[in-house]
């Protein structure tokens, strides 16, 4: 591979630098790589849409079978966080949007200072998550052995109601955790100026995803604070 | 059964239902491979390839042809899911009139309970030309009760019953099977069902007896106290249960649900699930985990009895396979310890 | 700005199995020919790993009393369906064939995302081990269906450990999906257009868009159930309130358009052969390779027809019957089409063309024999026994590893250099196809019988016709053996092959060299006709 890489790979030296250092070989041009970059990404999206869209579907389920187990249940749910959580979580889109501007326009340290602030609010985000599930621990609503709950009427159906909680943002915790440890890579990517205006894809790949954990979030908030809470 | 037999006993009347709408299809497959395979072979043998022989012609397609094998195909398929369709809905709709039976599956025997009380075990004896509805319920796993020479079979689901029915046609004795993998011995859940004349059946019947089911769902009535509030004449706390089986009940929320099987088991286990027009939630204590299977099949049975059927009286089950599925229901087998 | 490389001409005769040597150069290699072969030697391992598991399962079945205890026979036909269906036939063509070609065919260099391939093999390793660990642990009963409460509250055995060996595969599964519908979008050499494009290239295309769509769901169910069976909360245990048929449902929104995924790559292969080997453009070319999307899309809709007898309503039964016939008729577009083909064409006999014939043949019978299922009447007494066995291996024994077959004997000089003994692989064709029909043809016998699938001991009636299938199994084991030994034996062995001894048209047979070098074309190709212009007649 070595011989082969130097005859198709001219050094550096040879072009101008972040003109061609990322065009990988099998792509003709940098839009083409853009390109397929961007549908690959969205591709992606899909594909966790649809395994989002598996656990929705339990949930709408059991949501029409237990009307009255879930009005019981919604009432557990600690709305002041999930608002926090929501504005925080937006407001991390925004940054994110804003990084990926910066890259656009090739300015480093707006990159890096925007991606930090996206990682901060993404991290708060996790944070009151955990002060969430701390008080369902203590509550005993986690599903299992330990769970309890006060209505014995509606032990059973609570405890699917509440698994189905955890199994949704559990899943979409874990999906932050994941795009945590991206923004972290990107930081470090863009601190060692690997963007520049011809080419910052990783950013705008990460931004979409993590405008899509965004939006996942947008449908779980409503659906399980939001609704019946009141009632 | 010979050696070279194709198809079961013919048993019951969907027997031979069945058998002819399976004759159409594999007369309809078996153009259908005929002529694939003969211009195959016609065209591979009368076009191959000599010495010699210049590039073909290419023919891209016949937009004619094309409609021709699609629509042609299609409409022979309607008439299967026409057909089809028919039996099925037939075959899941129970006639108003029915000899009922009683079966649960558990891993991995069937345990057969009759309206008089009888019970057996991978037995089941009916008469020819009564229809019988089984009713199915599981104590475990998924089960299926299948009976090969009535060509039928259902799911037994945990948690709600599902019924199906047949009238035999031919005495004899023909397999049953569990048809849905159900563990270790899923293989040996098996066992005969028994059809007899009415004269024999009714011999049979006469066999043996501790009380007719509905006798025992009355004691089991008073056992558990329900004869307290639900005393045969409404008493303002809970409604009467005299014509409840087989009518139609209107919610406080304002649906209207049938009073099937179903209803009465969810309305033991879980009352609040279904509260009737007029009355209060939480006042009827919640059964579940208190009576098994068998007492539930008991009391349903009793409650049966309370609706003695009239002329015009509404059929027994609302179309669809599945009375109502909600509630929790307690099963309570020993459960093993598992490996992850 | 624009940012095109130079072109460079590659002068020397290194061909990418050549260009390096060392573990290091397979492991770590990003391209696509090469990690095509990775999968290759994997999915023909698995391959004999489940088919051990159904020679002990046709040894079980020569007494009706069985052989192996009843757990053991249990783990038998479980096992078989895990590795048969997740870690042979899913990724069979599509992960072997598909990587190896379609950058080719299209005129590239590589896939989009070489990295992603290499990683989603790797992947496919991982989940490989841990499904070999749940089979050395002792292996699992549930049925590769994995119905609950059975497998989420009663069995003893090791589901998790293979949940999450199908959970890994599924996202090798679902990376190499991706790659695909990237590649074939932003990828084509200029002139491919999508009505240029060889069908091969839009089976997998199709293929690729339920990969992608599906498997996410079977993911998140296997979690669920694991999560289940670790916490008990009871989401599908009724005891606890939870609906079983809720798994099924959840279960067959993938499983079924998985099997979609397991027939439209044999169905791209079959194209092929059948264009080259009756020298003639495929007819109605626009019709299959629209029909290919048309499974893919109605294969989305008719889950529910493995619920015509679980408590579905009846309804929503007759609607997913309705569909179910309605996704029929795309197959026989392409049955009717390939058989139109043949007409003056100029056919010839070598081995990929008479893979190609059982293909036809089997898949029809096959594929009839759905229609059976989706007559809901029918299907009430034929599902669950051994009709619903003889179907589906029909459609993927008899069609997909026909066509696989016939692809790898199709593709082998390109891929290899060499050529295949043909007359040996003709002997082998024909024992496939008799062995086959021997084993599977008395099962639809058995299914209309009444004899239940996954018995360990059946009725002592059956007998007869279970020998039969047996004997058939071990001819068709022996088929299958054959082209192992020949097919490793003529990779050294073999004579070398010219660039396109089958005179086929496409872009791998006649501007790629044999075989290709690392990136695959000299000169960088522009497409000018269709594809299979055999004739010459038109650009």
């Amino acid at each position: 591979m070595g011989d082969i890489d130097a005859t198709l790979h001219p050094t550096s030296a040879a072009h101008p630098a972040g003109v061609r250092q990322d065009l990988k070989h099998h792509f003709d041009d940098a839009a083409q790589q853009m390109e397929s970059s961007t549908l690959g990404m969205w591709v992606f999206l899909v594909t966790e849409i649809m395994f989002f869209g598996g656990m929705f579907g339990g949930y709408t389920v059991y949501r029409n079978m237990y009307p009255e187990a879930f009005a019981s249940t919604s009432h557990f749910m600690n709305v002041t966080i999930g608002a926090i959580n929501t504005g925080v979580l937006i407001c991390s889109s925004f940054t994110m949007v804003l990084a990926v501007r910066a890259a656009q326009l090739g300015q480093k340290k707006a990159i890096i200072a925007f991606l930090i602030l996206t990682l901060i609010l993404g991290c708060v985000f996790l944070g009151l998550k955990g002060v969430e599930y701390h008080e369902k621990w203590v509550e005993h609503h986690i599903p299992g052995p330990g769970f309890q709950y006060a209505d014995a009427r509606y032990f059973h159906q609570a405890q699917i109601l509440f698994f189905l909680y955890f199994a949704m943002t559990g899943m979409h915790a874990m999906h932050m955790i994941v795009g945590a440890g991206l923004l972290t890579a990107l930081i470090v990517m863009a601190a060692r100026n690997r963007f520049s205006e011809h080419w910052y894809t990783p950013v705008e790949m990460i931004g979409l995803y993590w405008h899509f954990v965004d939006i996942v979030w947008i449908f779980l908030f409503p659906l399980l604070y939001l609704i019946g809470h009141t009632s | 059964m010979g050696l070279f037999d194709m198809f079961p006993p013919r048993a019951a009347t969907s027997s031979i239902q069945v058998d002819a709408l399976y004759m159409f299809l594999l007369a309809v497959s078996g153009v259908m491979t005929i002529l694939i395979f003969v211009l195959v072979t016609f065209f591979a043998f009368k076009y191959r390839r000599k010495k010699d022989d210049p590039m073909p012609r290419a023919i891209h397609g016949s937009l004619p042809l094309e409609i021709l094998w699609s629509v042609i195909p299609l409409m022979i398929m309607m008439v299967m899911f026409a057909w089809g369709t028919k039996l099925y809905f037939e075959y899941y709709t129970p006639p108003a009139e029915t000899l009922d039976v009683y079966v649960t599956g558990k891993q991995w025997m069937w345990k057969v309970q009759y309206p008089d009380g009888q019970r057996e075990i991978n037995e089941l004896h009916v008469p020819t030309g009564r229809p019988v509805k089984l009713i199915l319920a599981s104590e475990d796993v998924i089960h299926s009760f299948y009976i090969p020479a009535f060509r039928l079979k259902h799911d037994v689901v945990p948690g709600s019953y599902q019924t199906y029915w047949f009238q035999a046609t031919k005495p004899g004795r023909y397999h049953i099977f569990c048809a849905e993998y159900c563990g270790t011995n899923h293989s040996r859940m098996t066992g005969w069902v028994t059809v007899m004349d009415p004269a024999a059946y009714g011999n049979w019947l006469a066999g043996s007896s501790t009380g007719s089911m509905a006798e025992q769902g009355a004691k089991l009535f008073e056992q558990y106290g329900c004869v307290t509030c639900h005393v045969l004449d409404s008493q303002g706390r809970c409604p009467t249960l005299r014509y409840v089986y087989g009518h139609a009940v209107v919610l406080d929320d304002g649906r209207t649900v049938m009073a099937d099987e179903g209803y009465i088991r969810e309305s033991i286990l879980n009352p609040n699930a279904k509260i009737v027009k007029g009355y209060h939630r939480d006042i009827m204590p919640v059964f579940q985990g208190q009576i098994g299977e068998d007492g539930l099949l008991q009391l349903i049975a009793f409650i049966k009895s309370l609706s003695p059927k009239t002329p015009g009286a509404p059929a027994t089950a609302a179309p669809g396979a599945a009375p109502s599925r909600q509630g929790a229901v307690q099963q309570g087998p020993a459960k093993q310890p598992q490996k992850q | 700005m624009s940012t095109t490389l130079p072109r460079p001409r590659i002068e020397a005769p290194a061909n990418y199995l050549n260009v390096d040597y060392g573990w290091k150069s397979w492991l770590f290699t990003t391209d696509h020919k090469r990690i095509a072969l990775l999968y290759l030697f994997s999915i023909t391992a698995f391959f004999f790993v489940g088919g051990a598991f159904a020679v002990g399962m046709r040894i079980n079945l020569l007494r009706p009393e069985g052989v192996f205890q009843h757990d053991t026979y249990n783990k038998l036909f479980t096992m078989h369906g895990i590795i048969m269906v997740f870690f042979f036939l899913v990724p069979s063509i599509p992960a072997t064939l598909g990587n190896f070609l379609i950058p080719i065919m299209i005129g590239a260099r590589d896939l989009a995302f070489p990295r992603i391939n290499l990683l989603s093999w790797y992947i496919y390793i991982v989940g490989g081990i841990f499904a070999l660990t749940a089979i050395l642990q002792g292996g699992v009963d549930t049925g590769w269906t994995f119905y609950a409460p059975f497998s989420s509250t009663y069995s003893n055995t090791h589901v998790i450990m293979a949940a999450i060996g199908v959970f890994v595969s599924g996202f090798s599964s679902i990376l190499t999906g991706l790659n695909f519908i990237v590649t074939i979008h932003k990828m084509r050499a200029p002139g491919m257009t999508w009505s240029r494009l060889p069908l091969f290239v839009w089976g997998h295309y199709a293929t690729s868009l339920i990969q992608v769509l599906g498997t996410p769901v079977i993911a998140i169910t296997l979690v669920l159930l694991g999560l289940e069976r670790i916490l008990h909360a009871g989401i599908f245990d009724p005891s606890l309130g939870g609906d079983p048929v809720l798994f099924q449902h959840l279960f067959w929104f993938y499983s079924h358009p998985a099997v979609y995924i397991m027939i439209l790559p044999g169905m791209a292969v079959e194209s092929e052969i059948i264009a080259c080997f009756s020298r003639k453009s495929i007819f109605g070319y626009g019709f299959v390779a629209l029909s290919s999307i048309a499974i893919a899309v109605l294969g989305f809709l008719v889950w529910g027809h493995h619920l015509f007898v679980a408590g579905q309503s009846m309804y929503a039964s007759m609607v997913f019957s309705f569909i179910s016939f309605l996704v029929a008729v795309p197959s026989a577009i392409k049955v009717f089409n390939w058989t139109a083909t043949m007409y003056r064409g100029s056919i010839s006999f070598e081995t990929p063309m008479l893979y190609a014939f059982g293909f036809i043949g089997l898949f029809t019978i096959g594929g009839l024999t759905g229609l059976f299922l989706a007559t809901m009447a029918i299907d009430v007494h034929l599902t669950d026994t051994y009709f619903v066995i003889a179907h589906f291996h029909y459609v993927m024994v008899g069609g997909m590893v026909m066509a696989f077959l016939g692809g790898i004997h199709f593709w082998f000089p390109k891929i290899t250099g060499r050529l295949y003994p043909e007359n040996w692989a003709r002997i082998a064709a024909a024992i496939v196809f008799i062995g086959f029909n021997l084993t599977f043809f008395p099962q639809f016998i058995l299914g209309y019988l009444g004899m239940p699938r996954r018995y360990a001991t059946y009725a002592g009636e059956f007998q007869v016709l279970n020998v039969m299938s047996t004997m058939g199994a071990s001819i068709l084991g022996i088929g299958y053996l054959i082209p192992m030994i020949y097919l490793t034996w003529a990779w050294r062995n073999g004579p070398i092959s010219p660039q396109n001894p089958w005179h086929a048209k496409g872009l791998e047979w006649e501007q790629s060299p044999t075989p290709p070098p690392t990136f695959n074309f000299i000169e960088p190709p522009i497409v000018t006709e269709s594809a299979y212009n055999y004739s010459g007649e038109e650009a």
